[in-house]
């Protein structure tokens, strides 16, 4: 029962921050729990179509389908939260100040909205399907030991939630104002290390091998598994050993989407903000 | 305004279609360099549990996943993760490595582990 728990928890736990940074980020706006649970609901059936395909997935590509599903689906999610950040630097400040029309504020929320349960449909998909791989394995497993399995995979869905809802509670101690600057940087953050994490895949999949060599290896100082290297893995995009193509493209996502959030957020700031 | 901002999305979206692009125009020389096969088997336990391979080289390992259940063929210290479906058969990329000896395990069943040797 520990090892489901831990094994759950473990593929939970990811998808648990992201989901908690994305209600944190919508916290004003309408309807977004319409839309993140509509994510979540996604990416669970997702989830269990590729797990029942996961055979013929990974034969495809010449047995590298598994790595390069991994790199697009990253992918998307990479272009989604850049889309979100210039997205909010156009619109949020006026949002977050709740100076526009309500109609106005929902109907334009819902753009970024959809961008942002992508993100968490992609999150739970790619933690999920492992999930539903295991749980199944135990399911057709003989009597037994399945029913402890189980109830060890259901606390550790548990204690994922509670990683989810800690992230956001977490998020919202901080005052409104710097809330909005918060989400950004952690946003802009959390998109370059899912490249740097496509990009890693890329990598396994011997489809990208220039700059391959890993810079530097501190796996000594902090262990990419421990509680802490995972949340740093997830949130900043932290990877003990990296490779020179990882901090390339990592570097290349926090400059394009500072670049395009300058360049199209830029436009007059029309008023004010109210502080929060 | 809308229509404007419909279209700056696209440039959005098409600066990181070129990016990613950019990023994977390199891959020409992709398997280029000479790789170590192995290939090992999973019942439960590792077939072999013990795996040979030179130190420099890129080691490509197949493994062949025998038990009716879905195994993630995983190794922190080679970062490599793969799920292996119930009856089936993949293949895990490792790059060169040092000299040193490597374990990797079942991350569905932690029990049954093995060490890859680079020498």
């Amino acid at each position: 029962m520990l090892a489901a728990l831990i094994i759950v928890f473990r593929e939970v736990f990811e998808a648990g921050l992201i989901i908690g940074i994305v209600l944190a980020v919508t916290r004003s706006v309408a309807h977004r729990n319409r839309w993140i649970v509509g994510g979540v609901l996604a990416g669970v059936v997702g989830a269990c179509v590729v797990a029942a395909f996961a055979g013929a997935l990974s034969q495809l590509f010449e047995g590298m389908g598994q790595e390069l599903f991994n790199a697009a689906i990253l992918t998307v999610a990479v272009v989604m939260l850049t889309w979100h950040n210039v997205w909010m630097a156009r619109h949020g400040k006026e949002m977050a100040g709740e100076l526009r029309a309500v109609g106005q504020a929902v109907a334009e929320g819902s753009k970024s909205l959809l961008a942002l349960a992508v993100v968490v449909g992609v999150a739970v998909l790619r933690e999920g399907s492992e999930v539903a791989l295991f749980l199944y394995g135990v399911a057709a497993s003989d009597g037994g030991p399945a029913m402890s399995l189980f109830l060890g995979g259901l606390l550790g869905l548990v204690l994922g939630g509670a990683v989810c809802l800690l992230t956001y509670f977490g998020l919202l101690r901080i005052p409104p104002r710097a809330l909005f600057t918060t989400t950004t940087v952690l946003i802009t953050l959390l998109a370059a290390g899912m490249a740097a994490q496509a990009v890693s895949f890329l990598e396994r999949a011997n489809w990208l091998t220039a700059l391959g060599t890993v810079v530097w290896d501190t796996s000594w100082l902090l262990s990419e598994d421990s509680i802490l290297g995972r949340t740093l893995h997830t949130l900043i995009g932290y990877t003990d050993q990296p490779t020179g193509m990882q901090l390339v493209i990592y570097a290349a996502v926090v400059l394009v989407t500072s670049a395009l959030m300058r360049l199209i957020g830029s436009e007059p700031p029309r008023h004010a903000v109210a502080a929060g | 305004m809308f229509a404007s901002l419909t279209s700056r999305t696209s440039i959005t979206t098409c600066a990181l279609a070129a990016l990613c692009v950019a990023a994977l125009l390199p891959l020409s020389a992709a398997n280029a360099q000479q790789a170590t096969e192995l290939q090992i088997a999973y019942d439960g336990a590792f077939q072999p549990n013990e795996l040979r391979a030179p130190a420099g080289k890129p080691v490509t390992v197949k493994v062949k996943n025998n038990t009716s259940k879905a195994m993630e063929f995983e190794s922190k210290t080679l970062k490599v993760e793969k799920v292996i479906p119930s009856k089936g058969e993949a293949v895990v990329n490792v790059r060169a490595q040092k000299a040193g000896r490597y374990e990797f395990f079942d991350e569905f069943n932690e029990k049954a582990r093995g060490t890859l040797v680079v020498e």
